[in-house]
């Protein structure tokens, strides 16, 4: 089951959230994103497999804005993390590495790696 | 003063002047950076899920590697190997359990517990004022926006300073003669990985961060992080194109300014 | 025991998974031939230089997986044994004419490169006991010269990248730095480019000419008579 797999994945325990909203509020990255960090958080409460659909995972920048304002201590970067994993360990990349743009710095190419591949 | 210095690849490769200025201005203030004989890439940003320990042994080998050339602090300029060091050996001073996996399993090394103390440099400038003061040959004339990023500043645990109002960088600043601004945008993500995913979100938040540099008064931003910096620098010409408002900033190292200063 | 009675004894192998015996002190190739296997893949120099005879096995009482060259590694008692003959990897297409020693070479032609999480799966698995982790960590961070140095003595048998978790493919990796090491990093021998264009310009034609008409006799006569700067003794 979904919630049960991210919340094993990231430790987290999203019964907890009480959907104030902080966490979207303060993420960086929201205007690319489909979702917001709340919606998501709702989505795998209640077992909604399309949320692993989303775009918001892979635009997630895990700066940990989220978790460090969240007033309940839900880190839902770790969550984020729990949702790119989901896909990445069932051998479902994000991008492949040899299409990416040849003028990347070498610590972009790390991260790339390590989250967007599996 | 000898301390191990981690670089990070990145420094080898696409930031060898934030190298070459960080050996050169420690080295005027009696810092010698001993690169590690042996070191592995950090990984970039830490993995998070519970179970992932693989994607932490890179970090693990090289605090090993340090503790077996007998050094008990590390430094790194990277504000990403800093963070991605610091989280690695948290996770060996506190997840015993993890570690006795991560030390079965790199059997053939030593094995590690946490004993190598991760700090970044910023934190040994905070309490060397006096002789940085000192060695100013050339104060600074501009006006510097300091900006952070996200990762010198969060997680709380690996946080340089204080994670509401950060200062240690302001205070370098001050300390070389120039003068730092207060801009709202410091500690903001600039969109990290995300250059290697979809630009537009770098490319987004650059005209947020420069250009609230800029409004509050900034001629040049300085900052930690080869990331930070490349997305920084290089996404300025896509938003020129796109929003003729925008007008370019320089973005240095905070190195590279002290470099300016000691006239190195 | 005698050596006669030593090179009768027998040892239990096991390849794939089938039981044979097969003289103790063979190494898995001739263990394999005597076993009754003509091998047409998976041999090669038999000197331990060429590659081709990657294997992987299992020893009695151990978990881990050993790899090792079939005709330098000798078989053991209930070993159990697989011939890797060859691993697929990708390869890089480059002119090294056209092509510069950057440190982020490695981008646009290996870019799973940056994927190696250090685990040193490959360094363990290497016949010739290379430190392949430490060149792949020296190939992400753009030092060629390190890499070329360290990955010397790979014979390209296949067994790191045939290991590896990031499916990175070291060899091919080591084999494009140690290129552009050797045409643009390394010292150039100033001699051998002089001789070089010596040879191109025609300065030993006619000498040469002139040695290869002699008859045997003769170039006996030459050869024993050239000037020499040691003595023989």
């Amino acid at each position: 089951m979904l919630l049960s797999s991210i919340e094993e994945f990231s430790g987290q325990n999203l019964y907890a959230c009480y959907q104030c909203g902080k966490c979207s509020a303060g993420c960086p990255m929201v205007e690319q994103m489909d979702l917001l960090p709340n919606q998501v958080l709702l989505l795998i409460v209640r077992n909604d497999e399309s949320v692993l659909d989303s775009k918001t995972p892979w635009i997630c920048a895990q700066c940990y804005q989220c978790g460090t304002i969240c007033p309940r201590e839900v880190d839902i970067t770790k969550i984020m993390e729990a949702l790119r994993s989901l896909k990445l360990r069932k051998n479902v990349d994000y991008v492949r590495m040899d299409m990416m743009s040849k003028d990347l710095p070498t610590i972009a190419m790390v991260c790339a790696a390590r989250k967007y591949t599996g | 003063m000898e301390i191990a210095y981690y670089p990070g690849c990145t420094l080898k490769t696409n930031a060898k002047e934030f190298e070459e200025t960080a050996i050169k201005a420690f080295a005027k203030l009696s810092i010698t950076l001993k690169e590690l004989k042996k070191w592995y890439c950090c990984g970039t940003v830490y993995s998070l899920t519970t179970d992932n320990l693989m994607y932490r042994l890179a970090a693990i080998r090289s605090l090993v590697k340090a503790r077996e050339e007998g050094y008990n602090k590390l430094t790194t300029f990277c504000s990403v190997c800093h963070n991605t060091l610091k989280q690695a050996n948290q996770m060996a001073v506190y997840d015993k359990e993890a570690m006795k996996k991560v030390n079965s399993f790199m059997d053939e090394e030593a094995e590690y517990d946490g004993s190598v103390e991760v700090i970044h440099p910023l934190e040994i400038l905070k309490g060397m004022k006096k002789e940085i003061r000192e060695k100013v040959a050339s104060p600074l004339k501009r006006k510097y926006a300091a900006y952070y990023g996200c990762l010198l500043l969060r997680p709380k645990e690996v946080a340089i300073n204080q994670y509401g109002n950060p200062r240690v960088m302001e205070e370098l600043l001050e300390t070389l003669g120039g003068e730092a601004v207060n801009f709202p945008f410091r500690n903001e993500c600039c969109g990290s990985y995300n250059i290697a995913g979809d630009r537009r979100a770098v490319v987004e938040r650059t005209y947020r961060i420069v250009g609230n540099a800029r409004k509050n008064g900034a001629s040049a931003i300085i900052n930690s992080c080869p990331l930070c910096s490349f997305n920084l620098k290089e996404t300025q010409e896509t938003i020129r194109n796109m929003r003729p408002d925008f007008v370019s900033l320089p973005v240095y190292y905070f190195t590279e300014v002290m470099a300016e200063a000691l006239q190195l | 025991m005698s050596e006669q009675e030593a090179s009768n004894r027998l040892v239990p192998i096991y390849v794939f998974s089938r039981k044979y015996y097969v003289p103790e002190g063979s190494t898995i190739i001739t263990g394999l031939e005597h076993a009754g296997f003509k091998l047409k893949k998976g041999v090669g120099c038999r000197e331990g230089f060429c590659g081709a005879c990657a294997s992987l096995y299992r020893l009695e009482g151990d978990f881990k997986l050993h790899g090792g060259l079939a005709c330098q590694t000798v078989v053991q008692p209930e070993m159990q044994i697989v011939q890797i003959p060859f691993t697929p990897a990708p390869k890089a297409i480059y002119e090294l004419d056209k092509i510069n020693p950057e440190p982020n070479i490695f981008v646009q032609y290996y870019p799973e490169l940056y994927r190696c999480v250090s685990c040193n799966t490959c360094t363990k698995i290497c016949p010739q006991e290379l430190q392949v982790m430490d060149y792949v960590q020296a190939a992400i961070r753009g030092d060629l010269e390190l890499t070329a140095n360290l990955s010397f003595d790979c014979i390209v048998c296949g067994l790191c990248s045939a290991r590896c978790p990031a499916d990175i493919t070291q060899f091919n990796v080591a084999l494009l730095a140690r290129r552009l090491y050797g045409k643009y990093l390394t010292k150039k021998s100033k001699f051998l480019e002089e001789r070089t264009e010596e040879i191109l310009t025609g300065k030993f034609e006619d000498g040469y000419k002139e040695i290869i008409s002699l008859p045997p006799d003769q170039l006996k006569k030459r050869y024993y008579e050239r000037e020499l700067n040691f003595k023989i003794t």
